[in-house]
């Protein structure tokens, strides 16, 4: 076990490292001068050489990266050219309002969909089949802000039933903060609800399919404890690589969703870096949120050996 | 049973073409319905300037937020443009961007895939590269492309496309490893076909199908991408009307006019909707062996 997690925490070395290479070349690659770029079409050329030097744009690309490297390895995300501040304690500061999003999602999402998922599996092709396929398919394409923007319509203007957008920290009452969650929640998490349960469904649909669930009923074992014990639990490695996968839909819309909903988190420092040109902003967000995507996908890889013991001793 | 046809009989022509196709509808009313609204809004955005648009750029400070009416159908903006106007000329940039978004990312999606599922070293080396920026999350990286290219339509375009490549990439390699491993393949091989020929006769044939589908749902991503960025002031410059950007700009009047926001959104779900449709229809229709096993 142990050197079957050693394996897949060093395969995950090359993608951080990639990840790393692109983000840093992100602003070479346009071809023209990244000082320029950052201090925008009006600046002056003493402002662009400022900037350059501050950046160390000067220097040879190599060196440069090494350099931005080793940064990021300490933690070192670098520093804002807004209100010199440093990146990382930006993104720190921003934090607990896209953490509260994204954990609430996902166990709103995982809470909704994989019963909706095995329902819809266990009825295949009947009504509530066809039902659940259709909520999967409007899932995908309804952007979340339209469906943010009509939730806060219904609930928030015509019924005054929860606040129309801003946020509570959890330090002020779990009430009051649940309360702001619960729209943006809704929002974000429909899209997640649709590609869980679609998965969940072809994947149970399969393992229903199989010689040991035919058994597992001419025993006389009641549906549920067929469909829960045996079905679910062998159809799960493709739903949670599923879950895992789609944290990288649920990053998109979190920039979305606090948008919409002006939740001040680390999405919200995004969109409000874009107007400032305020780049290494930007560029740490964006390393931040690679990296807990490939954790999260790290983790999951390991869980697969929970599931299916036969994977800790494949090569 | 006889009347009812199959997918496959539709493909192969059987029966009568109205036969066949009452019996299509019939048997998908979704689809028929995706379709009719897909070739609505695409006839809607190509025929603009006729469908009883004003200038969609026009500013008229008297007519600032007025509801929808019968002079103003969609109702007006914060500076009394015409939503409608806005809305249907809106449809353009969608268009264009979803469907050069889906070209571009198949095209050298296609290309990459074929390379890596025949050179060893080249695909050691570019699935290395395609899982690195799979892992930065797509809307992200447009944003800092965005942010660093500039706003036109060409950068959205590219800065779109980067993103979707990785995915197509792996589809066309994982059938090119596939298909390699079948016999008529070894057998091209063994009776001493070029590579070359071998792509062309036997590889590609068999890839076109899924690309066909992927490129589909790659142009209601592509759609949905472009509405995120210009929504949040990393997309089509503002002066162009496109969906993103008329809901950014009703964003903050929303609680009193809030037919600014609704009009676009519910064009952008229903377009997103119909391509979607579309896509599962073709996957449905054109690869039976996909369609079961989603």
């Amino acid at each position: 076990m142990f050197a079957y997690v050693v394996r897949r925490v060093i395969a995950t070395i090359p993608v951080m490292f990639v990840v790393a290479v692109f983000i840093f070349l992100l602003l070479h690659l346009g071809g023209s001068d990244p000082a320029a770029i950052i201090a925008g079409d009006f600046a002056a050329p003493e402002h662009v050489e400022r900037i350059r030097e501050r950046l160390g744009l000067d220097r040879p690309l190599y060196v440069q990266f090494v350099d931005w490297f080793a940064g990021v390895l300490q933690g070192d995300l670098g520093t804002s050219i807004f209100n010199n501040r440093a990146v990382s304690d930006l993104i720190v500061q921003r934090l607990e309002p896209t953490v509260a999003l994204t954990v609430s999602v996902i166990i709103f999402a995982v809470a909704v969909a994989i019963p909706l998922g095995v329902l819809a599996a266990w009825q295949a092709g009947r009504l509530i089949d066809r039902m659940v396929m259709v909520v999967a398919v409007t899932g995908f394409s309804l952007p979340v802000f339209v469906l943010g923007y009509l939730l806060i319509l219904g609930f928030s203007i015509e019924l005054d039933l929860l606040p129309v957008q801003g946020y509570t920290p959890l330090a002020e009452g779990f009430w009051p903060f649940a309360r702001h969650l619960i729209l943006p929640t809704l929002s974000l998490g429909l899209i997640y609800v649709a590609l869980i349960a679609r998965m969940t469904r072809a994947s149970v649909i399969e393992v229903l399919n199989q010689d040991y669930i035919r058994t597992a009923r001419a025993k006389g074992l009641a549906t549920p404890s067929v469909l829960l014990v045996h079905a679910l639990k062998n159809a799960a490695i493709p739903i949670v690589t599923t879950i895992g996968l789609g944290i990288a839909l649920l990053i998109s819309g979190v920039v979305v969703t606090e948008t919409v909903f002006s939740l001040p988190g680390v999405g919200r420092l995004t969109v409000d870096a874009i107007v400032r040109k305020d780049y290494p902003v930007i560029q740490g967000v964006i390393l931040v949120f690679s990296f807990v995507y490939v954790v999260v996908n790290l983790l999951i890889d390991l869980s697969y050996s929970l599931f299916d013991p036969r994977i800790r001793y494949e090569r | 049973m006889a009347t009812v046809l199959t997918p496959d009989d539709l493909i192969a022509g059987r029966g009568g073409r109205l036969v066949r196709f009452g019996t299509f509808a019939r048997r998908n009313p979704t689809f028929v319905v995706g379709m009719v609204l897909l070739s609505l809004l695409v006839v809607a955005s190509l025929a603009a300037p006729v469908l009883g648009t004003k200038d969609p750029i026009a500013i008229s400070v008297m007519d600032r937020l007025q509801a929808p009416s019968e002079e103003h159908l969609f109702g007006t903006d914060m500076m009394g443009r015409s939503v409608y106007s806005r809305v249907i000329y809106g449809g353009r940039v969608s268009l264009i961007v979803g469907l050069s978004v889906a070209f571009a990312a198949t095209a050298i999606g296609l290309v990459i895939g074929l390379l890596a599922g025949y050179l060893n070293w080249f695909d050691t080396i570019i699935m290395r590269v395609m899982d690195g920026l799979m892992a930065i999350p797509s809307i992200l990286l447009a944003i800092a492309l965005m942010t660093l290219a500039g706003s036109s339509i060409r950068n959205i375009i590219i800065a779109i496309t980067i993103p979707e490549i990785p995915r197509v990439t792996r589809l066309v390699r994982g059938m090119v490893l596939s298909v390699r491993e079948q016999p008529f393949v070894e057998a091209a091989i063994a009776s001493g076909t070029k590579t070359a020929r071998l792509v062309r006769r036997h590889i590609l044939p068999q890839t076109i199908t899924p690309l066909i589908v992927q490129a589909t749902y790659v142009t209601a991503s592509a759609i949905i991408s472009e509405a995120y960025l210009s929504f949040l002031g990393a997309g089509t410059p503002p002066e162009i009307p496109s969906w993103g950007n008329i809901v950014a700009e009703g964003r903050a009047f929303f609680t009193v006019a809030p037919w600014v926001v609704l009009f676009p959104s519910v064009l952008l779900a229903l377009t997103v909707l119909s391509v979607n449709i579309l896509g599962d229809g073709l996957r449905d229709t054109l690869d039976p062996r996909m369609a079961r096993r989603m």
